[in-house]
C-alpha cells in the first residue's frame, strides 16, 4: 500500500503545476474565436440584416427620419457571430475580447446613428441602390474620397460616370 | 467602488452560493469548471457552498422565471449582509433570447439587486475568474460603452429629433 502510495507521489510531483495564472497574467484566446461584437460606423449602410437574424434581438434598429439610431444590447448578446456572416459590408465583426465583466449595465449597451434616406410613404429608412442617387448623397463611398464643402448635407455632385456597372443598362433589362 | 469595499468587507474569502434560476446548465457546468485545478478560484479562497446563510456571495444563472422569482428573492433576503450578487451569463444578466417573453422576467436585476455582470453564452471559464477578480478588486474593468455616428457635416442631429418627436419611430429587429 505504502509502494503505492509513493508511486502516486512520485506522479503527482512528475506532474508539475497546471493552475493558469490567468487574472495575473493574460491568457491567448483559441482561433476563430467569437467574443464580444464591434461595430464600425462608416462601413454600415443601415440594411438591418444583422438585426433580422439576431436569435436574442440585441440589435435594435430605430428609424426616425432620415436617421437610423442601431442600439447593440450587448447584455443579452449569445456572441454567435450571425451578424458578421450576414453583413454584406463586414461592418460588424467579433472581437477577441472576453473580458466584458462589468459593475455597470450600462457599459452593455452601445449605439450608432447614421444617416440614410428614408421612404417618403412608409418613413422606413433605406440605403438606396440608384446610383444618380448615391452621387447626390454624402454617403456614397462609390468613388473618391468624400468633399466637404458650403452646400452642407449634400457635397458636389461628382461627375458622373457612365461606365460604372450600375449605371450601365444591360440589353436584357428595361431601363428605369 | 465596490472593489473598495470589497477588499475592506471580504479580506480573507468568499464562499459563493450558487443558485440556478432557471439555466440551461451551460453556465453551470462553466461555473464548476472554475473551481477545477486548472482554472483554480479556490486560490482566492472562493468556494461553493450548500446553504445561503454561509454565503458571503449569489452566483445566479438562468434567466429568472417567473416560478422561481420570489424563491430568489427569499434566497437573498436569506444571505447575511454584507454581500455580493454576480449574475453569470447572458440570461441572468439581460434574458438572453427570452427578454421578452411571458413566463421569464428577464434578467436578474428585476429581482433582486446585481453588482457585477458577467455576459457570454455561456461566458469563457477565464471570463468568470476575471469577474471573480473585478469582484476582489484585482483587475480593473475594461468595457465601456460605444457610440459612433455618421452624420454629414453641419448635421444638427438634436434638433432633427426635436421635429421628429410627433411622428411614430419605426422599430426594425
Amino acid at each position: 500500500m505504502f509502494k503505492a502510495k509513493f508511486k502516486e507521489a512520485v506522479i503527482c510531483f512528475g506532474a508539475g503545476r497546471v493552475t493558469l495564472s490567468y487574472p495575473f497574467e493574460p491568457v491567448k484566446v483559441p482561433a476563430k474565436f467569437r467574443g464580444k461584437i464591434e461595430f464600425d460606423a462608416k462601413k454600415c449602410i443601415g440594411c438591418g440584416g444583422c438585426a433580422n437574424v439576431c436569435p436574442p434581438r440585441c440589435i435594435v434598429i430605430e428609424d426616425m427620419g432620415g436617421i437610423a439610431k442601431i442600439t447593440f444590447f450587448l447584455d443579452r448578446c449569445i456572441q454567435c457571430a450571425r451578424c458578421y456572416e450576414v453583413c454584406p459590408e463586414k461592418a460588424i465583426w467579433p472581437t477577441d475580447q472576453f473580458e466584458t465583466a462589468t459593475p455597470d449595465k450600462s457599459d452593455l449597451k452601445s449605439e450608432m446613428t447614421l444617416w440614410m434616406s428614408s421612404c417618403q410613404r412608409c418613413g422606413r429608412c433605406f440605403e438606396t441602390d440608384n446610383a444618380i442617387d448615391k452621387f447626390h448623397s454624402k454617403r456614397w463611398r462609390g468613388r473618391g474620397p468624400e468633399k466637404e464643402n458650403e452646400h452642407g448635407i449634400f457635397p458636389v455632385k461628382p461627375p458622373i460616370d457612365f461606365t460604372h456597372p450600375l449605371l450601365v443598362v444591360r440589353e436584357d433589362e428595361e431601363p428605369i | 467602488m465596490i472593489s473598495d469595499l470589497c477588499k475592506k468587507m471580504f479580506g480573507k474569502s468568499l464562499w459563493l452560493f450558487h443558485a440556478n434560476c432557471g439555466a440551461c446548465n451551460g453556465c453551470d457546468i462553466e461555473v464548476i469548471d472554475v473551481l477545477t485545478p486548472y482554472y483554480d478560484v479556490e486560490r482566492f479562497g472562493m468556494k461553493l457552498v450548500g446553504s445561503p446563510r454561509h454565503a458571503d456571495a449569489l452566483v445566479i444563472s438562468g434567466s429568472v422565471s417567473r416560478q422561481v422569482a420570489p424563491a430568489l428573492r427569499r434566497l437573498y433576503e436569506a444571505t447575511p449582509d454584507p454581500k455580493v450578487t454576480i449574475a453569470v451569463g447572458a440570461c441572468a444578466v439581460g434574458g438572453n433570447i427570452w427578454f421578452d417573453t411571458y413566463n421569464v422576467l428577464g434578467g436578474a436585476d428585476k429581482v433582486v439587486p446585481v453588482n457585477v455582470y458577467i455576459p457570454g453564452c455561456p461566458p469563457r471559464p477565464e471570463a468568470i475568474i476575471y469577474g471573480a477578480a473585478l469582484v476582489l478588486g484585482l483587475v480593473g474593468k475594461k468595457l465601456s460603452p460605444q457610440c459612433q455616428q455618421h452624420l454629414p457635416p453641419g448635421f444638427h442631429l438634436e434638433e432633427h429629433l426635436k421635429d421628429w418627436q410627433s411622428d411614430p419611430v419605426i422599430t426594425r429587429r
